[in-house]
């Protein structure tokens, strides 16, 4: 994985603590060249991974990834799935029955609802793969060599001990996408303790780290130690944990820690792209070269 | 071990099982639902028992407490039902359908003295509890006017067929968002005993109200508005706010943000003349599981420790959202008269 992956939250109108901040970007991005426009200035800042979820107005930038290849060569996108509001709002609307029936393609619920119970217990993991390939659709011809789940159902099936369906999501996206799972969360030391469990080694996790501790569940200490001894590939996010640490001190802090393969980091302005990425190289240099003193 | 468990794995359901069975004082003893794709789930990939029936499970199971996540519809009779086998109950939102259910379940959970919570979990997000704070602290002076709000997306196309938008089931934006608001305007400032007005507007669905706009009149003799949608497509989830204005200042706050103005120094602790704004990254605290929120986690923590006798039971209490129930049916009256 690159060091730095460009985020989506600024496109989407995701802003964790302004309401105000979320409609000023949801008007500012309201055109898809906004967003490709500001997808260029990443890629002038040396950013060449978009970590983006499967919000239908993505499906417009692939659109447009896939009718310049040569622009954007060594342009990759991880994508992260579900969009969780889409569901959610569904279920509310529908039911947990409504909403499966309106997004899981092609005629599996048809056939469920004639065949019955007994044709759909023997293969639920199916259902999730379908809806992982309805997800995977509009990446078509597009580099994708990780794949995310998104916290909140990374969290959840935690929470329930399905941890099988995590592995299973795990094995479908490298058998189908040969592409390296990846799981979002807001309880990093649980879920690599989980996953170590059903046999998931150096898994890619992706979670909130930053010097105060926010979104940290469990406490920022267990999360150092997990760095300091055990396998796993992290990608460091909120790492300004939504605006609560100057920049300079969050991305140093990031830096220092031990075992952070990337950064993940989303920004609206040319000047905040290029002021994080450049933050993030010089002190990359700085503890680099700590290291090898110390060595 | 705390040995819990939950009737009705739909939404909220499924999220208080998910923070449950991460908490490393609560033993899941028992889910019951009536779909069968659920309890099937649960059994091919989870450790939890499942149970298709109610009262067996309360009986059967060796439960301490009890998550009841059903339609508001069913809360009086199996809320009843638990307390008479003398469990800790907490209930999902709204309490209840009528103020007389509500009532009778207040009194029974008193007599059986077991722990009593219902799912408001805007009190245990950061922001919201440092507006009670300031309130309380009476920082704000005498209070002029509120407006208490909620907008979010659930109904926004004209197609609906789930309990939701059915009003004997407990469907319907005033009991599924306002009620909400209501609480906390109940909590935060006082509680409202009167209703001045009422509107409450269908935009896309034939059954229930899509809105509610109402203006009350708090026991205090404060006066203010109460306005709540769900069919507003600009938001990308439920946003609840409040805005206060006193003698001394002004607060305006939601889940993310709080903006308070005051008119001089004198102001609490971290606080000056004029405007200040703090985060809920500041405010909130800490869970050792996450999922939706903090609070989510904070208000199963709270029910747990209250069992465990380590805090009171004051919190989201039956006889709170019972007075939430009572502003909800004085709405509906007003409207009818």
């Amino acid at each position: 994985m690159d060091r730095i992956l460009f985020g989506d939250n600024q496109f989407f109108a995701v802003n964790h603590i302004s309401d105000e901040k979320s409609r000023a970007q949801s008007i500012k991005f309201k055109e898809d060249k906004a967003i490709l426009r500001t997808l260029d200035y990443a890629i002038e800042a040396g950013i060449d991974t978009f970590m983006c979820t499967t919000h239908d107005r993505i499906a417009n930038i692939c659109e447009a990834i896939r009718n310049d290849p040569e622009k954007y060569k060594n342009f990759k996108i991880f994508p992260c799935m579900p969009y969780a509001h889409k569901y959610a709002n569904a279920v509310t609307e529908l039911g947990v029955m409504g909403a499966l029936k309106e997004y899981v393609p092609g005629n599996f619920f048809g056939s469920l609802f004639k065949g019955g119970m007994a044709y759909l217990s023997k293969d639920y993991l199916s259902i999730m793969e379908l809806m992982v390939d309805a997800e995977m659709k509009m990446f078509k011809g597009i580099n994708t060599p990780a794949i995310f789940l998104q916290n909140v159902i990374t969290d959840l099936l935690l929470g329930l001990g399905m941890i099988d369906v995590l592995k299973a999501f795990h094995n479908y996206v490298e058998k189908k996408y040969n592409a390296e799972a990846g799981f979002i969360t807001m309880n990093l030391p649980m879920l690599l303790n989980a996953l170590e469990k059903v046999g998931i080694e150096n898994p890619i996790i992706c979670a909130s780290i930053n010097k105060v501790g926010f979104r940290m569940s469990g406490g920022k200490e267990s999360y150092i130690e997990v760095l300091k001894t055990k396998k796993v590939r992290a990608i460091a996010m909120q790492v300004l944990a939504a605006g609560a640490i100057p920049p300079k001190q969050a991305i140093e802090y990031v830096c220092s820690l031990p075992n952070i393969e990337s950064i993940l980091f989303g920004a609206s302005s040319k000047t905040n792209i290029f002021e994080t990425a450049s933050l993030i190289h010089s002190f990359d240099e700085k503890f680099s070269a700590k290291e090898v003193v110390s060595n | 071990m705390i040995k819990v468990g939950l009737i009705g794995a739909g939404k909220m359901g499924i999220s208080h099982l998910s923070i449950l069975g991460a908490h490393p004082d609560v033993e899941v003893a028992g889910v019951c639902d009536t779909s069968k794709l659920v309890l099937d789930v649960l059994k091919k990939y989870s450790s939890f028992k499942g149970y298709d029936d109610y009262e067996e499970m309360i009986t059967k199971a060796d439960l301490d407490a009890v998550f009841v996540a059903v339609p508001t519809k069913f809360h009086a009779k199996m809320v009843k039902k638990i307390l008479d086998h003398g469990k800790h109950v907490f209930a999902e939102k709204p309490f209840c359908l009528t103020v007389e259910e509500g009532q009778d379940l207040v009194e029974l959970s008193k007599r059986k003295k077991v722990i009593n919570q219902v799912g408001y979990h805007n009190k245990f997000v950061g922001t919201f509890q440092e507006v009670k704070r300031i309130i309380d602290g009476g920082y704000l002076g005498d209070i002029f006017h509120f407006t208490g709000e909620a907008y979010g997306p659930v109904v926004v196309r004209a197609k609906q067929n789930n309990w939701r938008a059915d009003p004997s089931e407990g469907g319907g934006c005033l009991m599924d968002y306002a009620s909400h608001v209501i609480d906390l305007i109940n909590y935060i400032l006082a509680p409202i005993t009167g209703v001045k007005g009422a509107l409450m507007k269908s935009f896309y669905s034939k059954n229930v109200d899509d809105s509610v706009f109402s203006l009350l009149q708090l026991s205090s003799g404060v006066s203010g508005v109460l306005s709540v949608n769900w069919s507003d497509e600009t938001y990308r989830k439920m946003s609840t706010s409040i805005t206060i204005n006193g003698s001394k200042g002004k607060i305006i706050c939601d889940a993310n943000e709080l903006k308070v103005y005051f008119k001089t120094s004198d102001c609490p602790e971290g606080y000056t003349k004029d405007w200040n704004v703090k985060y809920v990254t500041d405010l909130t605290q800490p869970v050792d599981f996450y999922l939706r929120g903090e609070e989510y986690s904070l208000q199963v923590d709270y029910f747990i420790k209250a069992i465990q006798g380590t805090v009171p039971n004051t919190i989201n209490n039956f006889e709170s959202a019972w007075h939430t129930d009572k502003v909800i049916s004085l709405i509906k009256n007003s409207i009818k008269n």
